[in-house]
């Protein structure tokens, strides 16, 4: 299973609307050779139905889907190739785990001593050697997700996809397997295809991020940047906890109430525009100054202990209220205290005018 | 078992103990209609099986049905007929089942009336409706002649061909239900997936639908059958004397010989078959899935 093999998929202009409801909207979305892209988004948002449609479930109204350069929108389910996992897993409970692998590989003519082989070389792979003789109801719901995970690449697909398959685990579990299954790509190298619309999955695996609401694709790009520089407001509010302060450009000139403000990157014209402001990345500052910091005066309306975090809610001057989040172990700021927030000059971002009304 | 020691143990063991007796009381009126007019007349007619003519106990029912080939002839033919009747309400019905299965819900569940309304009409009324309709100057036979589809009337009834039809007519539903349950119960994205594996329609089917659908075939089937074996009214009438079932022969022994005991040994001969074969059946299939005619 080497990365050569795996091909990029080329979506272009894809197209669904059920009734007058438009699941997709002329989506165009290019998958690199051997890439982890993830569809992240609100239920409803098309993102499913997507997936769906590289699969072959799903008959789109028009558009175009390549695997490498073959055109497959027209190609049915079972000659298309790809692996899938499922939500609910969907493995056959009436066949033990072995025979749920061997599946696609009897259906493709391997030879028995073959099957038996790859199967338990899959099985491995998933860290569940010697279960082969297992019955789907004796697993827990972890190892059936490694089951199916097992099953959808014994038969060395170039294509992977993944519909939520780890929703249906609890927190702890979950979260092992995202590390888990991300250095399980690192391995096999297959382009994988991954919908959820946990967006701290989405961070933790994925080289690029599909962000999709209402039947569109409202930014692509690498976890660093859909978190950092979002293009538009949907995708910072998606993602991360966030505030939006308007601020004034003049001339080049930044101002929040007076008050100026040194930015991370200039914006291309004058006018009012969306500052954005996450709670980790703000500070309390205690006395002096560091350099490259935008300062702004703040009146403490409510802290929180969270545990790992204390959560100081402040009002800023004009009323705009922002939480800051900093390190439990700091002095609890009191409530009606006024205090000095800071932000870097590098993470003072605000969003692209044009699309700050998004 | 020790009771645990500790304060109000006993009251509260004595509060469980009154809440289990009023849930079983509930059971009262219908536990003592069975007993009354079932457990008390079956258990009078097995005892009744076990007596000569003179009252003395006595094997010779049972030894007559050995003897006489007339009786087994009576089972052989109770047995073939419930068999084809299962043979053929399989293959209408499976199919039929899966059709509806396959359709959205609200379309289903009109069609699954029409599946229905058999089971509303008297098993009387229907049988003798299959009578005028299959006689020789019945409707079927008018018009197929009509239509120049056969010459001479065929004979659909006063025979084997009667009785499965009628029995057929009535039992299916019986096979319909449960398989079209357990179809419903099978996770499409069960398809999806062998799909996805590699699997044409027809694999998909061969290797994951029917396998999953099997149990409530199986319990249509079994359902179908056993009641079969205790058909009365539809080969008496639609089999035109020449059809011969265990309970026919049972009405017979009754009605012109009135003898009792020769009747009662064939009951008890019948549900003593009855009984082996449920038990076969559940050793193949857990029971608990047949009857819950659950498919996943």
């Amino acid at each position: 299973m080497a990365r050569d093999a795996a091909l990029p998929i080329t979506v272009r202009q894809l197209t669904k609307s059920y009734g007058t409801l438009r699941v997709l909207d002329a989506v165009d979305v290019d998958v690199q050779r051997g890439e982890f892209l993830t569809l992240l988004g609100p239920s409803g948002s098309g993102k499913t139905t997507l997936l769906m449609m590289l699969a072959g479930f799903v008959r789109p109204d028009c558009g175009s889907i390549r695997f490498g350069d073959r055109e497959v929108i027209r190609l049915e389910p079972h000659k298309r190739d790809v692996g899938m996992v499922f939500q609910n897993y969907a493995l056959f409970p009436h066949m033990d785990v072995a025979a749920n692998i061997a599946f696609p590989l009897k259906l493709r003519g391997v030879s028995k001593a073959e099957t038996a082989q790859r199967v338990e070389q899959a099985l491995e792979l998933v860290k569940l050697g010697g279960y082969g003789a297992r019955r789907i109801d004796q697993l827990s719901g972890g190892q059936r997700q490694r089951i199916a995970l097992a099953r959808a690449i014994v038969f060395e697909p170039r294509i992977l996809l993944m519909d939520e398959p780890l929703s249906a685990l609890d927190k702890q579990l979950r979260e092992h397997m995202q590390i888990e299954l991300r250095q399980l790509h690192e391995r096999l190298g297959m382009t994988t295809v991954y919908v959820t619309h946990d967006q701290r999955e989405a961070l933790t695996m994925s080289d690029r991020i599909a962000v999709i609401d209402q039947g569109r694709i409202r930014q692509i790009d690498t976890p660093k940047v859909i978190y950092e520089r979002p293009s538009n407001r949907f995708v910072a509010e998606f993602i991360g906890e966030s505030t939006f302060v308007t601020v004034d450009v003049r001339a080049g000139e930044c101002t929040f109430q007076g008050i100026p403000l040194a930015l991370a990157s200039q914006p291309a014209r004058d006018g009012s525009h969306h500052l954005m402001i996450r709670p980790e990345r703000l500070t309390i500052l205690e006395d002096a100054t560091p350099a490259g910091v935008n300062v702004l005066p703040a009146t403490v309306t409510a802290a929180i202990y969270q545990g790992d975090s204390v959560l100081v809610q402040a009002s800023l001057p004009g009323g705009t209220m922002v939480s800051v989040r900093t390190i439990a172990s700091g002095r609890m700021p009191s409530i009606g205290e006024h205090l000095r927030v800071g932000l870097k000059a590098s993470e003072t971002y605000l969003l692209p005018a044009d699309e700050s009304a998004a | 078992m020790s009771h645990p020691v500790g304060p109000n143990a006993e009251g509260l063991r004595r509060d469980a103990l009154i809440e289990r007796l009023a849930l079983f009381s509930l059971t009262g009126p219908a536990l003592l209609l069975v007993t009354v007019t079932m457990l008390l007349p079956v258990g009078w007619l097995f005892w009744l099986s076990f007596l000569n003519d003179a009252g003395a106990f006595s094997l010779e029912h049972y030894h007559r049905m050995l003897v006489q080939p007339s009786y087994g002839r009576a089972f052989r033919m109770t047995f073939e007929i419930s068999f084809i009747t299962t043979a053929i309400c399989i293959v209408l019905g499976y199919p039929l089942a899966y059709v509806l299965s396959q359709l959205p819900r609200r379309a289903a569940n009109i069609c699954m009336i029409a599946v229905m309304l058999p089971f509303w009409t008297s098993l009387l009324v229907r049988t003798y409706a299959w009578l005028v309709l299959l006689q020789r100057q019945g409707v079927i036979n008018s018009w197929g002649m009509k239509l120049g589809l056969w010459d001479t009337p065929l004979a659909l009834v006063h025979n084997l061909n009667g009785t499965l039809i009628g029995m057929v007519h009535i039992m299916l539903p019986f096979l319909v239900l449960p398989v079209y349950a357990s179809m419903r119960a099978i996770d499409k994205d069960y398809l999806k997936a062998a799909a996805n594996l590699g699997a044409s329609p027809t694999r998909a089917f061969w290797l994951v639908f029917l396998p999953l659908s099997l149990p409530g075939l199986l319990a249509g089937s079994l359902m179908v059958f056993i009641l079969c074996l205790g058909f009365y009214v539809t080969p008496a009438v639609l089999g035109g004397g020449k059809i011969t079932m265990v309970a026919n022969r049972i009405a017979t022994d009754i009605e012109l010989f009135f003898n009792w005991g020769a009747a009662s040994s064939l009951g008890v001969v019948l549900f003593i078959l009855t009984g082996i074969i449920l038990y076969v059946a559940s050793r193949i299939v857990r029971l608990d899935r047949l009857l819950g005619g659950g498919g996943a």
